[in-house]
């Protein structure tokens, strides 16, 4: 049996890390309670963006620490609404139909993201994925700590978690698939026998060209609606 | 007596200028070899318009469009693709003349109903600008992209299930076809193995459909692809579509186009450079030193820009076996040259195009099908060249492909024939998990790719010319593992080629030249 592992921001979904935590900052208590974390997630800002182009496993961490002293209630009873509101409609159109070409295949599919475990589940419950590889907030009397707990899903990370996802279920890499969009998944790439850029930034695209991997798009053959985080549209 | 374009030449005859590639090169052949030229372009009709509307009204084995037209029914319109002709026709193409008189029609009688569908089958699909071209400025605005639109053979809820063969052919095809109350296709027909059953049966079906004779077994016993008659493929198709219209109501119109490939200035290059005007010589000399020097894309550039002015022949309409046949002698007429026994050497250039590369680069995979599938079957009756004889072909053999049209070609070449050349051990031990591969079948669907069993069919298309070649031997191959990975020997000038090839053929060998292009066919006796 073989496995196809899935990025998900930017490969299988428009949005990234950044957008549902924004909606979580924006569904506070009170609107009061929003400003304020807003505020403190502005001034985090250019040491994420820092971190952004330097370390993805730093730009996680920053990103996540936003999420300090937020119930695990909350958080779990937003998650539905966070997915409906911002995830779901942001899946790329052909993303499904590539899930389930898979599942065809009788490939194993695993999301491995960045992204926060609780939402991941339930994109996979949606897709039909089977395994979920996704970040966890540490939780301390019920409430987020603002830290991740080991092993941080990001950069090469990703990678060493396919070897060891594929040894645990018998997965030759040589025969799995991965997806990704984002020259900072190489490595994850790299790792199995058939990689495939998806909607790719210019330097995967760039190397996808040279290595001869196959670049490809979850666009619909038509035009890409707006983003949105419930009412607020972002493009 | 030989016919006039077979010319044998002497101590005294010009060098012959031939294909490589986008380049062309100067070859000095033996004295008493023979060279096969194309015939010069049939007559074309002076008024397309008018031949339509009679063939429509006129049809074969059929009531005329419009006693089938019925006001509030669906009807959808496939067309061939761009792979049709080679290079692309100069605006308008027939296809556009065709659908405008049948959209007309259509209308007058109350269709409304109307859907238009490029035939792709598991070809890429066809960007805006190349459908554009094919239907014109008038129909695209009207229809495209929710009424005309490129076939998606894995399109999980657009194909449909027709039935079985008494074979066990499986007729998978496009639903919107198998639902509508009547399919009319719009075909270019090039040469011989074009059209008939295989433009509903094979241009809308998909992999399941296809696989029960673009497969080795079938690829063998085709003797030639050229030869309807002979060709398994096509009898297979034949079976298979038999049964189409069994089920569905489908009405054929088939055009033919004459061989006027190259206009002006490049029309010297269907002709005997022994027979040149000094114009035509410097022009030829100048061409082949551009060509020579310019990189690349500007090579494509001088090719590809320049739509081919071809003249259309013939017009034919109704049944689908009844309307083919006159297509097919049409075809025949215009390129069949009859030749006196087959060759112990055959040499060949190979062009820059191939119906599977238009706007992109002829790679590898595709020199392959040019010289052992398309060059190798350009023959009715005997091959023109003995079995186990040696074909010289002159190439690069770039190891050069189209990343977003030919990518799943790169796996197959690089990855799978290191392991075996073998069609049946390829067919058997890859091509369904290779077909199947999420990816590519991805890159199918919503980019421009061809379907990852492609680089497969492709393969098998070079089948019967393998099995029955003894040798090829390339001229002119800048690489030397891309013809290892194909099964070839390489040379270095068409001289060393030669002695070559004579090594293995009898002593004074028959050494024919087949000239393309314009496209040339041997009825070889």
């Amino acid at each position: 049996m073989t496995a196809s592992y899935f990025d998900v921001d930017g490969t299988l979904v428009r949005t990234n890390l950044v957008h549902p935590t924004v909606f979580y900052l924006l569904n506070q208590r009170t609107p009061l309670h929003s400003l304020g974390r807003l505020a403190r997630a502005a001034i985090q800002g250019p040491r994420m963006a820092l971190a952004e182009m330097r370390d993805r496993r730093v730009f996680n961490e920053l990103l996540f620490s936003v999420y300090q002293d937020m119930s695990q209630d909350r958080l779990h009873i937003l998650a539905d609404e966070a997915f409906d509101k911002v995830i779901k409609p942001a899946l790329f159109p052909e993303a499904r139909d590539l899930v389930k070409k898979c599942r065809d295949q009788g490939h194993d599919v695993v999301l491995i993201s960045g992204a926060l475990d609780f939402l991941m589940k339930l994109l996979a419950d949606h897709l039909g994925a089977t395994h979920v590889i996704a970040n966890r907030l540490e939780i301390k009397d019920g409430l987020a700590t603002g830290r991740l707990l080991r092993p941080v899903v990001a950069g090469p990370e990703k990678a060493r978690l396919i070897r060891e996802h594929a040894r645990a279920n018998g997965h030759d890499l040589d025969h799995c698939f991965a997806y990704s969009d984002s020259y900072s998944d190489v490595p994850m790439l790299s790792v199995v026998g058939h990689p495939a850029a998806v909607n790719p930034d210019l330097r995967l695209e760039r190397l996808a060209h040279t290595y001869g991997w196959p670049v490809l798009s979850l666009e619909a053959k038509g035009a890409r609606g707006p983003l949105r985080i419930g009412p607020w549209r972002l493009s | 007596m030989t016919h006039p374009l077979v010319v044998t030449l002497d101590r005294k005859s010009a060098p012959r200028t031939i294909f490589a590639g986008d380049r062309l090169v100067e070859v000095d052949l033996p004295p008493g070899t023979r060279v096969i030229y194309p015939r010069p372009p049939l007559t074309a009709l002076k008024d397309v318009d008018a031949a339509i509307r009679y063939a429509i009204n006129h049809p074969y084995g059929t009531d005329p469009l419009h006693a089938r037209l019925k006001p509030g029914m669906k009807v959808v319109i496939a067309i061939d693709d761009i792979s049709l002709p080679l290079p692309p026709m100069r605006r308008p193409d027939v296809r556009e003349r065709v659908l405008t008189v049948v959209l007309e029609m259509l209308a007058d009688h109350g269709v409304e109903d109307v859907e238009m569908i490029i035939a792709t089958s598991v070809h890429r699909r066809m960007t805006g600008s190349e459908i554009r071209h094919i239907v014109g400025d008038r129909i695209f605005d009207a229809y495209y992209p929710d009424r005309l639109y490129n076939h998606d053979a894995e399109d999980p809820h657009g194909m449909k299930e027709v039935g079985v063969t008494d074979h066990g052919e499986t007729v998978e095809l496009n639903r919107k076809a198998v639902e509508a109350d009547l399919v009319i296709y719009v075909n270019l027909n090039l040469v011989p193995m074009d059209g008939g059953h295989k433009s509903v049966t094979v241009g809308l079906c998909g992999y399941k459909s296809l696989r029960a004779h673009h497969n080795p077994r079938v690829m063998r016993d085709c003797h030639s692809y050229m030869d309807p008659k002979a060709s398994a493929l096509a009898t297979s198709v034949e079976r298979m579509g038999r049964l189409v219209n069994k089920h569905l109501n489908v009405f054929t119109i088939e055009t033919t186009i004459n061989n006027r490939m190259f206009d002006t200035p490049l029309e010297f290059l269907a002709k005997n450079e022994d027979d040149l005007s000094p114009a035509e010589r410097a022009g030829l000399k100048a061409l082949t030193f551009t060509l020579s020097k310019v990189p690349q894309p500007a090579r494509q550039a001088i090719f590809n820009r320049v739509p081919s002015p071809y003249g259309v022949t013939g017009v034919f309409a109704g049944e689908t076996e009844a309307v083919h046949q006159h297509t097919l002698a049409k075809c025949f007429e215009q390129y069949a040259v009859p030749i006196k026994g087959q060759a112990d050497i055959l040499v060949s250039g190979i062009p820059y195009i191939s119906p599977y590369n238009v706007h992109s680069f002829l790679n590898p995979l595709l020199v392959q099908v040019m010289a052992q599938g398309y060059l190798f079957n350009s023959y009715r009756g005997k091959p023109l060249v003995k079995k186990g004889g040696t074909m010289i072909i002159t190439h690069p053999c770039t190891d050069q492909f189209d990343k977003a049209h030919h990518a799943s070609y790169i796996e197959f070449v690089h990855n799978l024939l290191p392991e075996t050349r073998d069609a049946m051990e390829l067919h058997k031990r890859y091509e369904a998990k290779f077909a199947a591969n999420p990816a590519y079948v991805q890159m199918y669907r919503t980019g421009h790719a061809y379907h990852p069993a492609h680089p497969f069919f492709m393969w098998y298309w070079g089948e019967a010319g393998r099995q029955h070649l003894g040798r090829v031997i390339v001229v002119g191959a800048d690489n030397e593992y891309i013809p290892k990975l194909l099964g070839w020997e390489t040379a270095r000038t068409m001289t060393d080629a030669i002695d070559m090839a004579k090594e293995t053929a009898p002593s004074s060998p028959e050494i024919t030249l087949m000239h393309y292009a314009p496209i040339v066919m041997a009825d070889v006796t």
